[in-house]
């Protein structure tokens, strides 16, 4: 008996504790991304020949592919699940990997909780060992709801045990990748860094490996995850290589983990100047150096979005078919079914760039929370001007976001219809909505201001705009309910023209929210 | 003497916590005023509210003569600030801290700033998030002593610093005091008070219980007396103010209130003295009496 596993069910006990809202989360959202795809695609095509020619308008569609994954079996709705879904799962539940792995090791041993931990009669390798099976728990947690989801909707069940064991798998290897960058570097913040770029790498070499020759896709993950063929003849050997990536990986994040000190990285700590640049002198100058790396990440993944939503082209019509739903969720917007979609595109661009204006309104919270504030605060620094200076970028980063996430979407719909003309009425499209997304940073900013325990409300306020753009007619919501989503009164450019004065209403409420918030802060006691 | 700051009858609350329950505190231009009290008593709740980052329920707060939640920003022209726990941003060198927190004050002396890192032996370059809390809070000393300033607020401001920087510290508020500066210092590392304080005030659950200088406070409280005798001093425990008498034969200790060990060195002058020690109260004594709860009977 080593002894270096004592401790580990304590460990795990406390683990499953601390972790059981983020894995509620992840398994309720990755369950629903699987089943929304078989309900909307049975919703979307009515007779089978519609959707055969849907099929084939999307098996031709390199830029689709590279989103999603290889095309088979696209006119069955299984097939369909496994294509749209797949990918995206896969992400999701590496995403949750590292943040199971990162907060229970890295970030433990950065805030100097794991040395205290250690003191204790724990074993040397228990609290890695334990962060590992905690995901491997909550990935097939996530993988159990995902194929229950499935079987329960309808579909075969050996095409639902694929897409659940593979997804058990991918969180299982990225939770090793996880582990292993947490050995590497000293920053928690860094590790995450090298954790979704290993993802993002995964995701990219599929999709060059998917619109290619396919040799790429089998150098990741995400490639062996759909090399299963879920609803398309299910291949089991490919399992056998997320398995072996992630032992290997695993054992690779346990020998490094053995000739390190406890508390240190492999590499060295990255070092910083002795002085500060000249741009760092004021509030609004630290707000910028503390923002803009989530801002950049923000602006190049919508940017990026755009480009993605827009290379549909105008192949919309035969995508779409002429269902109900289908004229449910883009025919009311407009006569022209292509600019009626680039409209519903823009708005969705617009509901993901209003996650960048919350969480940057929120951004002061953290400082107050994490205590830096005190410091800033008992200089000659008034308090206005300390939260103006994140104001000022929550706008202007806002505004940036949105206005790239809709150039994108022109910029991709030029590239591949050849026409650059949409160009500017796509940008003005996502342009016209950032009233909405303004009056949602607005609110975020009240509630920080007035009630800073109950500031994360703002992301149910999006939620809810979430819902009701998503299923505010097919559900049916009374309309008191959608009218409390602000994007609800703002005209879906380009298939209509903007309606300026519901426009500037809103824009006003925005302004009166965050100028209220600034107030409330004023007025109460700093943490 | 003019006050640098003046407090009268501080209430503040925290829900259904009294952090604060009429607090009082004075301290005039060019002293070092020690600030003490057990933890929970309410030392950072106090400096928070004379920082203008929490709002007083009721009493006045004056810095300065002038309303620190009001003025906040103006006042702190005039004062630095180091808390006692310190947090910096992850991201940002030790250095880049340090002028921020000095350009955002209205700047800070360059020579000063030099001499000090060198001083504390700090690594500028440093990340936030990789420096130890002792060298954390050599960041925090550094922006705060490197500004022209009239007062420094220091929260228990050496915790995690070793003995070598503890007296370089000390050193550092010496300089500042003799060049008329005013300090307000929250501390629990007695000898550090004692070596630097002026005059002292100890709070406890929220209120003071004793202010003034050390000699003031010492007088407050008993000294020990051990001696031996050429009678038995059977007489002795009539004395008013003796406790705790021990006699043994000849020999006897007891303690005294320090104002009635006249009379009661007169009492044994008269039994014939052999021996004698007696002892002052020492720091630890006068805040262990302080602190315990022997003060909530009084």
């Amino acid at each position: 008996m080593t002894g270096s596993l004592t401790g580990l069910g304590t460990l795990l006990r406390t683990y499953a504790r601390r972790d059981r809202w983020l894995v509620l989360w992840f398994t309720l959202g990755v369950t629903v991304l699987y089943w929304s795809q078989a309900v909307s695609v049975d919703g979307l095509y009515t007779t089978q020949a519609e959707f055969d020619r849907a099929a084939a308008s999307m098996e031709g569609n390199a830029a689709f592919i590279a989103m999603t994954g290889p095309a088979r079996a696209l006119n069955t709705t299984g097939g369909q699940v496994a294509w749209q879904s797949a990918a995206f799962g896969a992400i999701l539940i590496g995403l949750m990997a590292m943040f199971i792995v990162g907060r229970h090791t890295r970030a433990e041993e950065e805030s100097g909780r794991d040395e205290l931990l250690r003191s204790g009669v724990v074993g040397r390798q228990a609290p890695m060992t334990a962060a590992l099976l905690m995901t491997a728990a909550a990935s097939a947690l996530v993988g159990a709801c995902v194929t229950a989801s499935l079987v329960g909707y309808g579909l075969a069940t050996a095409g639902a045990v694929a897409l659940g064991l593979g997804l058990w798998l991918c969180g299982l290897t990225f939770g090793a990748i996880a582990l292993l960058a947490a050995q590497l570097t000293s920053s928690t913040r860094t590790m995450y860094g090298m954790t979704g770029a290993a993802i993002g790498v995964a995701y990219g070499l599929r999709a060059i490996g998917d619109v290619g020759n396919g040799v790429l896709s089998w150098l990741s993950p995400i490639g062996w995850y759909q090399a299963m063929h879920a609803y398309s003849g299910e291949r089991w050997w490919p399992a056998l290589l997320l398995l072996a990536a992630a032992a290997v990986t695993a054992g690779a994040a346990y020998a490094v983990f053995a000739r390190r000190d406890v508390g240190s990285g492999i590499w060295p700590a990255r070092r910083g100047p002795a002085r500060a640049p000249v741009g760092l002198r004021s509030s609004l100058g630290l707000a910028w150096r503390l923002q803009r790396g989530a801002l950049v990440a923000w602006a190049v993944g919508l940017f990026v979005g755009g480009i993605a939503y827009g290379s549909i082209g105008d192949d919309v019509t035969s995508l779409l078919g002429d269902s109900d739903f289908a004229q449910d969720v883009f025919g009311a917007n407009g006569p022209d079914l292509v600019d009626s979609f680039y409209a519903t595109s823009a708005l969705m661009l617009a509901l993901i760039g209003a996650g960048f204006a919350i969480s940057s309104a929120l951004r002061p919270r953290g400082e107050e929370n994490d205590g830096q504030v005190e410091s800033l605060l008992a200089t000659a620094l008034p308090r206005w001007r300390w939260l103006a200076g994140h104001l000022v970028i929550t706008l202007v980063g806002t505004v940036a976001v949105v206005v790239l996430s809709g150039l994108g979407l022109g910029l991709g719909f030029a590239l591949v219809t050849g026409d650059g003309s949409k160009i500017g009425p796509f940008t003005w499209a996502t342009t016209s909505l950032l009233p909405a997304v303004l009056l949602l940073a607005g609110l975020a900013l009240l509630l920080y201001g007035v009630l800073p325990r109950a500031a994360s409300l703002a992301w149910l306020a999006l939620l809810l705009c979430v819902v009701v753009m998503m299923f505010g007619e097919a559900l049916q919501l009374p309309d008191w309910l959608r009218n409390l989503s602000p994007f609800e009164h703002l005209a879906l450019v380009p298939a209509v023209p903007v309606d300026w004065p519901a426009a500037l209403a809103v824009l006003g409420i925005a302004a009166v929210l965050a100028a209220a918030g600034q107030v409330g802060f004023l007025r109460r006691d700093v943490r | 003497m003019a006050k640098v700051i003046d407090i009268k009858g501080l209430h503040k609350s925290f829900g259904a916590t009294h952090a604060l329950d009429g607090l009082d505190l004075e301290v005039a231009t060019g002293e070092v005023h020690g600030f003490l009290g057990p933890n929970g008593a309410g030392k950072s709740t106090t400096i928070r509210v004379l920082l203008g980052l929490l709002r007083a329920d009721s009493g006045t707060v004056r810095l300065f003569d002038a309303d620190p939640w009001r003025d906040a920003a103006e006042l702190h022209r005039r004062l630095a600030y180091v808390p006692g726990d310190v947090n910096l941003w992850p991201n940002l060198s030790g250095g880049e801290v340090i002028d921020l927190l000095g350009r955002l004050r209205g700047g800070l002396d360059e020579k000063r700033r030099a001499g000090l890192i060198e001083r504390f032996e700090l690594d500028p370059t440093k990340k936030g998030r990789s420096y130890s809390k002792g060298n954390r809070q050599k960041v925090a000393l550094v922006a705060a002593l490197a500004s022209e300033v009239d007062l420094l607020v220091l929260d228990e401001p050496t915790s995690g610093l070793d003995p070598l920087m503890e007296a370089v510290f000390t050193e550092c508020v010496d300089e500042f005091k003799n060049a008329g500066g005013t300090v307000l210092l929250s501390s629990h590392i007695l000898a550090e008070v004692e070596r630097l304080c002026d005059r002292v005030s100890i709070i406890r659950n929220g209120r003071n219980v004793e202010s003034g200088t050390l000699a003031d406070l010492r007088h407050l409280t008993r000294t020990s007396v051990r001696a031996e005798l050429a009678r038995p001093a059977g007489e002795l425990a009539a004395l008013h103010g003796v406790h705790d008498l021990v006699a043994e034969d000849h020999r006897v200790s007891f303690e005294v209130d320090t104002d009635r060990l006249g009379e009661a060195l007169q009492a044994l002058g008269d039994l014939g003295i052999r021996t004698l020690t007696s002892q002052p109260p020492t720091l630890e004594e006068l805040f262990l009496r302080h602190y315990g709860d022997e003060v909530t009977a009084q």
